[in-house]
């Protein structure tokens, strides 16, 4: 029960679909995750995967005409599929803050960064203006800023990437939200601001004790904060565990080929670094049945598959989709054995 | 902000030079002189010879040149070779029936536009949208005169409902008679000159919009709870004015041109029936200073756009 006590979000069997053409795809199809307190949950993969249509869906920011969402997505007994848009005004920036990828577009050109902050403490709490600004320089002071009170008053071009990444986080943490949703966060910004900014969301979500979602591409990321991983392709989950198991046994085939295609420093053949076959399949094209990684290791035998693909929970905690795991090597290493 | 303003404003010195030796030279550069139009066949040769020399005339063109734009700091900017009165005067009259046309128009024209824009931005592809890429389309492609002519038909010859011509009834008397027969005369060419200017700032408002939608600070702004119609007021709309913003300066040249044709169709005593007119009377010292102020107008509306678009967007003010 306690377990249970300590869950924040509870995504049961969302799926997003979006329209193309008349008809809606789904660009995330079953996702069954939850996040904990104290947690920072990574949702790992490729471009296209699905992984910023979960936060799209969770915070319910999509295009409402042309998108199709199902299932579940339980935050305190409340549902936020479909909820009203009234009741989820309240919920955005006050329970549920977002952290974007490109900090050079996610602020308005127009207003003081300063006040783009406060807009959100205006909406969420009964503060006045002078109290808002005070906020404001304590969540400059929080996030890292140097010389608050000279940069509320300057505009978003007036700061540096890094700087304004900050901005954002300080939107997003300002009403002390339970979960912060991560969307690609360092990808916009220099590797040595990215270390900075992920000590900066370890340290608040260590004060705050929330539940961060890290959507990321990045497995360097991933092996640095997070404590559970996701691992997506295509629209599905196709492995789930914590991250010391994701990097030390992965099982599914499309987990190891991406931990095999990062660049390791002290790996002597550094030159042949393993690339997947083949591409994405878009969002139109996407398999249907059957596994949809099964098209990018044709080496694999088809009966190594499952007709239809579920989640095995190996060992505790730990679930992988399909049984071809079992059955998996790398195309170069068949190559070794012949 | 002031740097900014002090600087644009510093700017335009040397433009106003470049501008008025622009039109002193073409002015120079036109055949005949001033007393071309006043020679009759019983005037002496040498007495005229005599009078280029007494006048002037004869000086190196920068002497002339400086002897104009100081008789301009008086007020003097010649007489005209037609119709013989100073420019200065003619000028003022026609001028002042032009500027209250003129304001009348962009009022109109804001009032029409903004609220189409917005409407077609935030309904895009939506039938209200379509209704107004129509209208758009129309507008945009009527030539003006053929628009006033139909207009003209319809409400002043067919309906009745506004006078065909001219400024103000001659039988108006009395401050507010002679002001609401002028306004009387103002309306139909105001609300059809309108109708076409609106065409531009329509599109740039929707665009705006339709762009601005979808930005990533939008996003932003919805994510910190801001509800929706706050979104579009202060986010998406704020940014999509700047456009048109920046082209105020362009939209009163562009008055300026368009009045030519229009105060022609309605024989409207302005500025633009003036321009006309001169030309074809060769009327050579009423056009060049028709000219330069056409082009003072320009330089102070680009002035007057970039202090707004200094007051509204930020990135662009000097520090």
């Amino acid at each position: 029960m306690d377990r249970q006590k300590d869950v924040l979000l509870d995504i049961q069997h969302l799926h997003t679909g979006y329209r193309l053409g008349g008809k809606f795809y789904d660009a995330a199809d079953d996702i069954n995750l939850t996040l904990k307190k104290d947690e920072i949950l990574a949702i790992v993969g490729e471009s296209g995967c699905g992984k910023s249509t979960i936060a799209a869906s969770i915070i319910g920011l999509y295009d409402h005409k042309n998108t199709k969402v199902t299932g579940d997505i339980l935050y305190n007994e409340l549902n936020l599929v479909g909820l009203n848009e009234n009741l989820f005004d309240k919920i955005r920036g006050n329970n549920i803050g977002m952290i974007f990828q490109d900090p050079l577009s996610s602020l308005n050109p127009l207003m003081r960064v300063g006040d783009q902050v406060a807009e959100t403490l205006y909406y969420h709490t009964d503060m006045n203006e002078e109290q808002r600004h005070a906020r404001v320089i304590e969540l400059f002071n929080q996030v890292g800023m140097p010389k608050p009170e000279e940069t509320y008053a300057m505009y978003p071009h007036e700061l540096s990437g890094g700087l304004r990444q900050r901005v954002v986080i300080a939107i997003a943490i300002a009403c002390k939200p339970e979960i912060i949703i991560a969307d690609e966060p360092t990808t916009a910004l220099d590797v040595t601001i990215q270390a900075q900014i992920l000590d900066l969301l370890e340290d608040i979500q260590r004060q705050s004790h929330s539940g961060i979602i890290l959507i990321t591409h990045d497995l360097g990321v991933v092996a640095e904060t997070a404590d559970e991983v996701a691992v997506m392709y295509a629209g599905q989950i196709v492995e789930k565990a914590d991250v010391k198991t994701i990097f030390e046994h992965p099982l599914h085939p499309y987990t190891r080929s991406l931990l095999n295609s990062m660049p390791q420093a002290d790996d002597e053949d550094a030159a042949d670094l393993h690339v997947i076959q083949g591409t994405v399949p878009s969002l139109k094209n996407m398999p249907r049945t059957g596994d949809r990684f099964a098209a990018r290791i044709p080496w694999i035998p088809a009966s190594a598959h499952e007709a239809e693909p579920v989640m095995h929970e190996v060992e505790p905690n730990h679930f992988v989709r399909c049984t071809c795991y079992k059955e998996f090597h790398f195309k170069n290493e068949e190559g070794v054995q012949a | 902000m002031w740097k900014t303003v002090l600087r644009r404003f510093l700017i335009m010195i040397p433009q106003l030079i470049i501008l008025s030796m622009l039109v002193f030279l073409l002015a120079k550069m036109m055949p005949g002189d001033p007393f071309t139009g006043m020679i009759n066949p019983n005037s002496d040769a040498k007495e005229i010879a005599r009078l280029r020399q007494v006048y002037g005339l004869n000086d190196h063109w920068w002497v002339q040149y400086c002897r104009w734009v100081g008789n301009m700091f008086h007020g003097d900017l010649g007489q005209s070779y037609i119709q013989h009165v100073p420019v200065a005067s003619l000028i003022w009259d026609r001028a002042v029936n032009t500027f209250w046309l003129s304001l009348l128009t962009v009022l109109l024209t804001y009032a029409i536009a903004i609220p189409m824009g917005i409407t077609a931005g935030r309904h895009q592809d939506e039938w209200q949208d379509q209704a107004i890429q129509v209208f758009n389309y129309i507008t945009f492609a009527v030539p003006g005169f053929v628009f006033y002519i139909l207009g003209i038909w319809l409400f002043s010859f067919t309906l009745g409902w506004f006078p065909i011509s001219g400024s103000v009834s001659a039988s108006a008397s009395g401050f507010w008679g002679v002001l609401g027969s002028r306004l009387y005369h103002m309306i139909l060419p105001a609300i059809l000159y309108a109708l076409i200017t609106t065409t531009t700032i329509v599109q740039y408002l929707r665009t705006g919009i339709v762009d601005n939608k979808v930005e990533d600070y939008v996003r932003t702004a919805r994510s910190k709870g801001v509800p929706e119609n706050v979104v579009f007021n202060k986010h998406i709309l704020r940014n999509s004015v700047l456009p048109i913003v920046a082209f105020l300066g362009n939209t009163i040249t562009g008055l300026l041109s368009g009045s030519m044709i229009i105060e022609s169709v309605f024989s409207y005593p302005g500025m633009g029936k003036l321009f006309l007119d001169s030309i074809s009377q060769r009327d050579y010292t009423t056009l060049t200073a028709l000219i330069l102020l056409f082009g003072i107008l320009t330089l102070l509306g680009n002035l007057i756009s970039d202090i707004l678009l200094s007051i509204v967007d930020p990135r662009i003010r000097v520090k």
